[in-house]
């Protein structure tokens, strides 16, 4: 057990190496001197002005010292939590703007993947035993997991919020609302964050029910379902235990969809003004602000390893085999 | 009589049309008796044990009556089957290595069962300890996954479970098809004296393999392409049999201490038919040695002798 | 009947017939049974016919616009007309939308055949190998996959392309290629091993061929119609992320694809200026393919795969 473990800690440390390493390493890929061409775009008038930035900027890539030692400074900085300076939104610093940001994300995020993995296990298991059900939810699950997350974003929000005016149109809450933990300000945040997290859970959810559906039926099939058939257990038992079967690979699969759930709710906030890491990042792409496009990425790659990490653990705890194949067995 | 089978006909559905399976097969098995059900693969032996527990997905009852202790066994209702499944009629399948589930300790699942079919009570399971320790599993395999026992282990495991509450029938599919030949004997010394000892009341053991059947079976029960060739009592049938079918079987075998200078291993020509359209009359007529122009006509299967019944012109005309 | 009173002639008078009277056995052959299911199985039909539909849209369309897709020529935020072929209406800055979209309907099928062609070799190639020669070669190609499988190569695409100025259809189909291959790399390992240890591959190894001989004449065939299914798969993922990596605003540059016009009209606040001819039928348009690929791929499977066949 000890061995998987340390075994997965290392591969998840090699790519974070690797992440560090990529995200140092593109600017400096780059053609031209990055300082330049941040400095021909930020056409600052005041030559003095000018001077500063330049020298901070220079400052900041180091680029005044070897490669190795930026390298090396990279590090070092990262490792005190300093991420550099936003552009844009000077003097902020990336790690300030990124703290601010993630509540809203992960607000989005933890529940809109709980609750969509949870609905469309359940769903899908229940398509998997009713045909008629399953004819109705199989086509619609098909249709939400093709759709593109900004496409249904927006879609809910030109009808509900736009055209129906049922939902606010953007924004974490009303700009003239009071910002005090009050119920009115609860709600008001609540009614701000309802559709974007509709939009990410509906086209996750599809996702999960076509698979849990077919996990089912195929676990409906197995050999133990037979068996226990044969000796006469209730349809009640046979479906407790493929579901249980059926749920584990579903819990591997949360790792692997991270990803793309991730990129999706970076759009969602898009479409919505949703003041989290998406609508950070699309400012900062927008306005080249590359300190905020790299920190946000180095938080996110962060992000996903530890849930990655949580995944494999509590897959161990869930599946027996995985445990026993690792400890050996007793007799 | 225990089990008396009558016209028994099912098929299979496919796109192309009905597999003929079993067509039209009746025979009975007395209390206490060990039938061996013997013929090459795709005979209906298989359809045959599954028919009489539960069928697959795409099987299809036509016709047939199956009684068992006196009363009919309503094999073409899966519901209603449920209250005679692992009661009255139990079954060792074939698949008896992954047969438990994977997640579930053996005891858990064990009890979980019983529980389900409303026996929840005490007297099953410390029974079951009993017999574990019969066929020689300690009482620690209850608490172990299926993962942690080898394949002989779960074997004996899936033995005990099927024969836990005393079924009138007992169908053990093909459970010796996978093993060694000492390893064989052990597990039909087991059937043997799980019917000694009264655990089950009688058996049909569904196999390919003669040599075991000798061993084991008190009668045995060859069929070919859907239907019954010859019933016997296992001497009979392996030192006189009289169905030709039977015979080049028999014959094919090798023997022990025979060499191929002296005697070749001869086998028999031709496969049998496809059942999806069979041919009229007697199945085996194409590949038989002793047809006639009467074999266009299905032979009967009748009694010859006490206790032993063959379907076949020549060799008992009616 | 009475009981027969002739005793069945002894053992050795008997002996099998040398030549059985047997009819011949009726069955379809391997490729022809699978094309009489294929055109019976619906959703395989459905599926790809939505499919190339949308694909000789993509193709001809273009042809058929009366602007170029990123010209500023009509009147400002027009409603689908059959004027001046404005058929699909025009942005809030005047462009035509049914231009942009056809040129955006070719970017997405060239992205994905491309993205996902390059992502199915890479997945070949490595699955392949790792699964065929096993130990060492495994074991490294399973770090690499497990890699980057864990990168989020979302956010990693982010910081590539937010770094070049000027980006093409090429670049974000390769980009995307080289980044979806790991789920694809483990599945076909997976499935090499069990093919790996049966007996033809014994034989050609027997026969001196060498491994790629080996793999690409003997195992990947064998695996072809799990190949293509494949394909399908990563065809349309590719087709997602790229619409996803456009509309954050990393398209590719001097043209316009269906990402980017959702993004220039959420951009231009289409949403409340109710211009849904915008921003409605590029989502539509890919939700259509991808959801069709879907379908189809579910039919190829049970076409292939007999024990799925419903009765």
């Amino acid at each position: 057990m000890r061995r998987y473990f340390l075994r997965k800690l290392f591969i998840y440390l090699l790519t974070f190496v690797i992440a560090v390493t990529i995200d140092w390493a593109i600017p400096h890929l780059m053609p031209g001197n990055p300082v330049l061409t941040l400095m021909g775009r930020l056409q600052i008038q005041d030559p003095k002005v000018a001077q500063n930035v330049y020298h901070h900027y220079m400052r900041a890539f180091n680029l005044d010292l070897p490669l190795w030692k930026q390298y090396y400074y990279f590090w070092v900085s990262l490792l005190h939590g300093d991420l550099g300076t936003s552009i844009l939104q000077f003097p902020s610093s990336v790690t300030s703007i990124i703290v601010h940001a993630v509540p809203y994300t992960l607000g989005l995020l933890i529940p809109a993947t709980l609750l969509s993995w949870y609905a469309g296990n359940k769903v899908g298991a229940l398509a998997a035993r009713r045909k008629v059900l399953d004819n109705t939810v199989l086509p619609v699950a098909y249709a939400l997991t093709a759709t593109p997350y900004m496409w249904l974003a927006i879609l809910l929000s030109w009808t509900l919020a736009v055209t129906w005016k049922v939902f606010p149109v953007g924004f974490a809450y009303d700009p003239t609302a009071q910002r005090a933990w009050t119920w009115t300000f609860v709600a008001n945040l609540l009614q701000h964050w309802f559709l974007p997290f509709m939009s990410l859970f509906l086209v996750a959810f599809g996702g999960w029910a076509i698979g849990m559906r077919n996990m089912i039926i195929y676990e409906l099939e197995s050999d133990y379902a037979h068996y226990l058939e044969a000796l006469g257990a209730p349809q009640r038992l046979v479906r407790k235990y493929a579901f249980r079967n059926a749920v584990l690979p579903q819990i591997t699969g949360l790792a692997l969809s991270l990803g793309a759930v991730i990129a999706g709710a970076l759009v969602t906030e898009i479409v919505y003004s949703y003041p989290g890491l998406g609508y950070q990042i699309y400012r900062a792409i927008t306005n080249e602000d590359y300190f905020v496009i790299q920190g946000i990425f180095l938080f996110i790659i962060l992000g996903v390893l530890i849930a990655n990490f949580l995944v494999d653990i509590a897959y161990l705890i869930v599946d027996p085999r995985t445990r026993i194949g690792m400890e050996g067995t007793k007799a | 009589m225990s089990l008396n089978v009558d016209g028994l006909r099912v098929y299979y559905r496919t796109l192309a049309g009905d597999v003929q399976a079993l067509d039209g097969v009746s025979f009975a098995i007395a209390d206490g008796e060990i039938m061996g059900l013997a013929g090459e693969s795709g005979c209906g032996k298989s359809t045959l044990g599954k028919s009489l527990i539960r069928f697959d997905t795409r099987m299809r009852y036509v016709a047939g009556s199956v009684e068992l202790d006196g009363v009919a066994l309503p094999i073409w209702d899966n519901d209603a089957m449920t209250d005679f499944r692992f009661k009255e009629v139990s079954i060792i399948p074939q698949y008896a290595m992954s047969a438990m589930n994977p997640t579930r300790k053996i005891g858990r699942m064990v009890h979980e069962l019983l529980r389900s079919r409303g026996m929840g009570s005490n007297g099953a399971e410390s029974e079951l300890k009993r017999r574990l320790d019969l066929v020689g599993l300690s009482d620690d395999v209850l608490d172990m996954y299926p993962i942690e026992l080898s394949g002989g282990m779960k074997q004996r495991t899936v033995m005990v479970i099927s024969t836990l509450l005393d079924p009138s029938l007992l169908i053990a599919d093909e459970i010796t098809s996978a093993l060694d030949v000492s390893t064989q004997k052990a597990v039909a010394e087991t059937l043997v004296g799980f019917r000694d000892r009264g655990f089950v009341k009688s058996m049909i053991v569904i196999t390919h393999d003669l040599s075991i059947l000798y061993q084991m079976a008190d009668t045995i029960l060859v069929m070919y392409a859907g239907q019954l060739a010859e019933k016997a009592p296992a001497d009979t049938i392996v030192n006189e049999p009289w169905h030709p079918y039977t015979r080049l079987l028999i014959s094919s075998l090798p023997e022990v201490g025979v060499r191929f200078a002296k005697k070749r291993l001869s086998g028999i020509a031709g496969r049998p038919p496809a059942l999806l359209h069979p041919p009229a009359g007697c199945r085996f007529a194409a590949r038989c040695p002793l047809a006639t122009a009467r074999c266009a006509e299905e032979p009967p299967f009748v009694e010859v002798a006490a206790g032993h019944s063959v379907a076949c012109w020549e060799v008992a005309p009616c | 009947m009475s009981t027969p009173q002739v005793a069945p002639p002894s053992v050795d008078e008997i002996a099998p017939l040398e030549e059985p009277v047997t009819a011949p056995v009726q069955t379809m052959g391997g490729k022809r049974e699978m094309l009489h299911f294929a055109v019976r199985n619906r959703k395989l039909v459905v599926g790809l016919s939505v499919t190339l539909a949308m694909l000789v849209f993509a193709v001809v369309g273009p042809f058929l616009a009366h602007h170029p897709p990123l010209e500023y020529g009509g009147k400002l935020s027009w409603a689908p007309t059959t004027k001046d072929g404005y058929w699909f209406g025009t942005t809030l800055l005047g462009q035509d939308v049914y231009a942009q979209f056809v040129n955006g309907l070719r970017l997405a099928f060239i992205v994905g055949a491309l993205g996902g062609g390059i992502a199915a070799g890479v997945g070949m190639l490595v699955g392949f190998t790792a699964g065929y020669r096993g130990g060492v070669v495994d074991e490294v190609l399973n770090m690499l996959t497990n890699v980057v499988l864990v990168i989020p190569t979302f956010a990693l695409l982010l910081v590539i392309a937010a770094y070049l100025k000027v980006r093409g259809i090429m670049m974000e189909s390769v980009f995307i290629g080289l980044t979806s291959w790991p789920w694809a790399a483990r599945a076909l390992r997976a499935q090499t091993f069990s093919l790996v240890s049966r007996d033809f591959v014994g034989m050609a190894r027997l026969s001196g061929r060498n491994s790629w001989q080996i793999i690409f004449k003997e195992i990947a065939p064998n695996m072809s119609s799990y190949l293509f299914m494949m394909f399908i798969l990563l065809f349309g993922g590719a087709i997602l992320i790229a619409a996803t990596i456009d509309f954050i605003g990393l398209g590719p540059s001097n043209t316009i694809s269906l990402g980017m016009m959702m993004q220039l009209s959420v951009q231009n606040a289409a949403l409340q200026l109710h211009l849904w001819w915008w921003f409605l039928p590029p989502g539509l348009a890919i939700m259509t393919i991808v959801a069709s690929l879907y379908v189809m791929n579910v039919g190829l499977d049970e076409v292939f795969n007999p024990t799925l066949r419903e009765l």
